[in-house]
This record gives structure tokens, C-alpha cells and sequence, in this order.
């Protein structure tokens, strides 16, 4: 039995809240519940209830007394990547055992300062190397998404924050953060129906976030529409000394500046996005998507990013070698696993060995060669070059234009262990994301239809550097147009 | 390039990372699959062009010349697999 509460968007649930219509403890308890009735869909690796409750009773001790912060008693599920004090963190990998931060992440105690609640934190792809969830330690997780033609077939919600995606869109929690290096949060809110943000790099701290590619690594938000996305990223963005590539910028209000109409605005079409082998359900969208902006009052212009088939190649070269620095910490000394061997080198191999998974073992090697005396410059660099590219690219196409339009992922979830076997076809599911991501840019996926399968498929907006502002107020004037509903079937005795 | 199994073997040994002979047959193929991909990048004249390392175009700001180790030790410790008197633990490394 699910209850209406879990439905709400944070906007209601906020008025509800101050109109005493309900209570934090029973906005956080049917959540809770839906958590526990969700278990089937492995999206949590640690559940905090009894956290959550008290946390709960102290926010109705706020509201009470007419104390209400911006996101008070809201429901939120964190991924497992963000150190959360006392709270064991995994990045769902058996290396980090059974760590306890003794600390807690910039953005989620921002979130605790803004009045959220964490109900858990949620499962992800391996140090969030992944485009389907199905590389943890603590298993795949599935999506709360069926298919119409193969009902039996059990889906991945996308990735790395697939855990966080299946939480929001199966009503565990109101909002959710993620992380984003490749598209790790804009993927899988499109194969999940919901909304999903990776704001500009450096927008928000990184610090507490366990590294993956720190020249790309970005907390990112999920909701289930565009204006609960921006009050997420608004209570998770501002600067931070204890992060040197966090900006001194102010933070806009976005969910205000949102509403202004599109009239005016350019919105640019990249021909280069139209890949080989897209769907034609993804074609059809996204040219509805533009004829709705159109209609809106934006001017449609097509515009050309000629470096985009680098994008792929040349982020598997710079992610995986930054990974292989940042994953060098892991030596079974300091924490986590440590699995002993006959000397100090044979400690270390055999507790990297035991503790990474395959993924994160093929991209610490690929990183580890391409960062290797006699190949830095043909790998490493030339991948470097034509990262700097692709950002040219962005910045000549918005001389153009105000925001960019583009599918999310050139195709709706697939089965889980589809694409396993074939790393490079698993790589290319990010291939309208990454671009973005090299580029340090904000996206936003926001769901736009479900295909001939009955699953949803996003599109995304790309904005320029720091103007997440234009980037919401086109999602929201799509999101107006789009007016998609279609929630998973568990959702539906809620509403 | 080709990535044979003594070149896997030569990375996971610089990677700290122990393989078997099945990982090595295993990984070479994949390695070799995703390096043969990547070399696509080779084709793009990049001549001129400054890497670009950091997005962010922000400068980096000096911090104040102040301790700042928060004496945690013992916090920090409780993580650790083996402790000894305040230290980490290691497997014998001078005889």
C-alpha cells in the first residue's frame, strides 16, 4: 500500500509541512516505508531509518515553532560516494570495508543545514565507474521501470547513481544527490523518468566525495521535476575553501528565476548528436523537444560541434587516468580491506586485487598505461589537447546560442547484463553527456516521453559555464510544454 | 601498440594490482580493445593546441600558513586495519 505523501513534490510537501497538514515524522515515515517495501530493487546500501526519525522530530520541533529552513523535513536519499560522519561509505566497493568517515562531505552537510533527512544512502556503480549500477560490490540495482513488450526482463536504472535515480523515482525519497563525471547523473535520471542536474564544474565542494576523476567529478542533484531540482542544488552549490576548485560565485535563486518565459532565447541543435543507429523514438523527441521551445517563443538554431566523436575516446583516456592516481590511496594501510601477503608489495596486490572490481581494475590499468613513461604524451596529453577542443567547440557554439538541446542517452534502459561483455558499447551510452562533462558545463535531463517499450527517454539542456540559471528556465519551459506523468507502476496507487 | 599479457602484467605490477594468468588473458584482449579505440584521438591535428587540465578557471588562492590537522589522530586511526601506540601497521619491511 503506498501512500499519497510519497508523490508529493518538494514544493507541496514544503507547504504542507508549514500548513501543519501533515507532519515531517509522517512525511519521513511513508518514506521509510516505501524504502522497505522497495527492497526488491537493491537501491540502498545502507538504510537509516532511526536517523531519519529522530531527525524528523526535531524538524517538527522547528516547524513548530515557525523555524522552518528552505528544505526542512524533506526526504532525501544520499549516494553511497558522499563521507557521511559516522555513517559507514562504501563508493560501493568491497576495498573501503566497513569506513566510517570520521567527517562529513561539504554538500551533505549543506543539505543537513538546509533541513533534509537522509533516508539511506543509495547503491552505485563501483567508485561510480559505470553507465548501468550493475558493477557494486553490494549488486545491481533495478529499475522500478518495466517494459511493456518484456515485463520479466528487469532493467538497470542507468549509472553510476542508479540507486539514487531508482530511490526518487520509486517514491523512497523526495530528492536525491548523485555524482557526475561522465553523465553519471543526467543518464540515469533519463532511463528512470526524473529529473537529474550536473551543475558547472565547481559549482559545488567536492570535498568528502570520494574521488574519481577530480578534473571531472560533480555532485549533482535528482527530483522528480525541474523546480525541486533547482531547490537541490541551490541548498548543495557555494563556495568552499576546503576545495580549491570550488568557486567564490554567488549562487541564484534559481527556482525563482526559472519561470521568466523562453521568449528570445536561442537554443542551438547540434548536428553532430545525431548518431548512427539512434532510435527513432529519441529523433522524434527531440525534435518535439525543439518545436515545444519554438513554440514557447525560443529561436531554434542549428549550430556545430565538430570534436563531439572525440568525446568518448578522449574521456576514457583522461577519467581513467586520474582514477588510476586517485584509486592509488587504496593500499589496505589506512583503511578499509586489507588482505595480507608475504611482504608490503604482495599486502598491496593482493588487497587491490581482492578489493577493486573488474571495471575499476580495467580502468586503473588503461589509466595506469596511458600515464606511463613513454605514452603520457600520446595518450595523456593528446587526450588533454582535444579536451581543450571540445570546450572550444562549446564556447564558439555559444557565441550562438543561449542552451543546447540533445538527447540524454541515445537509447531507453536495457536489461541488466546487457552490454556487460563489451566495455567500448557500454562507454558510448554516455555519449551525449561527456562532451558537456570535458567541458566543465551544467546539464539538466528532463523526462520527455517513454518509447515504443513504455520507458522514459530525457533530453538535455546543456548551459554555458555558471549560467545554470538560462539552463533551468529552458528545462522548466520544456517540462510546461512536455507535461510528461508517466510514473513506474509501483508509483501509481499513490497518486 | 598491442597489449599483450607480459604488458598487462607489466601495468598491474606498476598498478599494485596482483593478476592471475586468467586475469591476464582476460584483460589483454579488453585493454587492447579499448587502446586500439582510443586511437582514433590520433587523427585530429592538435598541433598548437594547450592541453587543457583544469575547467575551472579558477586561480588558485593561497590558504593561511596555519596547522590545520585538526588532532584527530585517534578518529582517523579507528579506520585503520592494524594500529599500534598511534601508528599504522604494516607487514615487516627491514630485517
Amino acid at each position: 500500500m503506498t501512500s499519497k505523501l510519497i508523490s508529493l513534490t518538494i514544493t507541496q510537501a514544503l507547504t504542507g509541512l508549514k500548513n501543519k497538514d501533515f507532519s515531517a515524522t509522517e512525511l519521513v515515515k511513508d518514506h521509510i516505508a516505501q524504502m522497505e517495501s522497495c527492497r526488491n530493487l537493491n537501491a540502498m546500501i545502507t538504510e537509516l531509518p532511526e536517523q531519519a526519525l529522530a531527525s524528523a522530530a526535531q524538524s517538527d520541533a522547528r516547524i513548530a515553532k515557525g523555524e522552518m529552513r528552505p528544505l526542512e523535513g524533506i526526504p532525501i536519499a544520499m549516494k553511497d560516494l558522499f563521507c557521511t560522519k559516522d555513517i559507514r561509505t562504501t563508493a560501493a566497493s568491497h576495498i573501503l570495508g566497513n569506513f566510517i568517515p570520521p567527517y562529513e562531505s561539504t554538500v551533505s552537510q549543506k543539505l543537513i543545514d538546509a533541513g533534509t533527512i537522509s533516508v539511506g544512502k543509495t547503491n552505485l556503480d563501483e567508485f561510480a565507474m559505470g553507465g548501468s549500477n550493475t558493477t557494486s560490490y553490494y549488486g545491481a540495482v533495478e529499475s522500478p521501470w518495466k517494459s511493456k513488450t518484456h515485463p520479466d526482463k528487469k532493467l538497470v536504472p542507468g549509472g553510476s547513481s542508479g540507486g539514487s535515480a531508482a530511490a526518487v523515482s520509486s517514491g523512497m525519497a523526495m530528492a536525491a544527490t548523485g555524482t557526475d563525471t561522465g553523465g553519471s547523473t543526467r543518464q540515469p535520471a533519463s532511463f528512470c523518468g526524473i529529473v537529474g542536474v550536473k551543475p558547472t564544474y565547481g559549482r559545488c565542494s567536492r570535498w568528502g566525495i570520494i574521488a574519481f576523476a577530480s578534473s571531472l567529478d560533480q555532485a549533482g542533484a535528482f527530483a522528480r521535476n525541474v523546480e525541486d531540482s533547482a531547490l537541490m542544488i541551490k541548498a548543495m552549490a557555494g563556495h568552499d575553501a576546503k576545495d580549491s576548485t570550488s568557486a567564490n560565485k554567488d549562487v541564484p535563486n534559481f527556482s525563482a528565476l526559472m519561470k521568466q518565459d523562453i521568449k528570445g532565447l536561442r537554443i542551438g541543435i547540434p548536428k553532430e548528436y545525431r548518431v548512427d543507429g539512434m532510435p527513432q523514438d529519441i529523433i522524434d523527441i527531440w525534435e518535439k523537444g525543439a518545436a515545444m521551445l519554438k513554440a514557447a517563443g525560443a529561436e531554434i538554431i542549428d549550430i556545430s560541434l565538430p570534436h563531439t566523436k572525440y568525446a568518448v575516446p578522449t574521456y576514457y583516456i583522461v577519467a581513467p587516468a586520474e582514477a588510476s592516481s586517485n584509486l592509488a590511496r587504496y593500499d589496505g594501510v589506512r583503511y578499509g580491506l586489507r588482505v595480507e601477503g608475504k611482504d608490503l608489495q604482495d599486502m598491496y596486490e593482493q588487497t587491490r586485487a581482492e578489493g577493486f572490481g573488474a571495471e575499476v581494475k580495467r580502468r586503473i590499468m588503461i589509466g595506469t598505461y596511458c600515464l606511463s613513461a613513454g605514452y603520457y604524451d600520446a595518450y595523456y596529453t593528446k587526450a588533454q589537447k582535444i579536451r581543450r577542443l571540445i570546450s572550444n567547440d562549446f564556447a564558439a557554439a555559444f557565441e550562438k546560442c543561449d542552451a543546447i538541446l540533445t538527447p540524454t542517452a541515445p537509447s531507453s534502459a536495457f536489461a541488466i547484463g546487457e552490454n556487460s561483455d563489451d566495455p567500448i558499447k557500454m562507454y558510448l551510452g554516455d555519449v551525449f553527456t561527456i562532451p558537456a562533462s570535458l567541458a566543465g558545463l551544467p546539464g539538466i535531463s528532463v523526462p520527455a516521453a517513454l518509447d515504443d517499450q513504455g520507458l522514459p527517454l530525457g533530453l538535455q539542456i546543456i548551459g554555458r559555464a555558471w549560467d545554470e540559471a538560462t539552463m533551468f528556465r529552458t528545462a522548466f519551459a520544456l517540462e510546461q510544454a512536455i507535461a510528461f506523468s508517466a510514473q513506474p507502476d509501483l508509483m501509481k496507487s499513490a497518486a | 601498440m598491442s597489449i599483450d599479457k607480459s604488458t598487462v602484467s607489466k601495468i598491474a605490477n606498476l598498478a599494485r594490482i596482483k593478476v592471475t594468468e586468467e586475469d591476464l588473458e582476460y584483460y589483454a584482449p579488453q585493454l587492447q580493445n579499448i587502446l586500439s579505440w582510443a586511437e582514433q584521438l590520433q587523427e585530429v591535428d592538435t598541433t598548437g593546441v594547450e592541453p587543457l587540465a583544469n575547467v575551472s578557471e579558477i586561480n588558485l588562492t593561497l590558504r593561511e600558513d596555519k596547522i590545520t590537522d585538526g588532532q584527530k589522530r585517534d578518529e582517523i586511526l579507528k579506520n585503520a586495519p592494524e594500529t599500534v601506540e598511534g601508528f599504522y601497521v604494516v607487514t615487516k619491511i627491514v630485517e
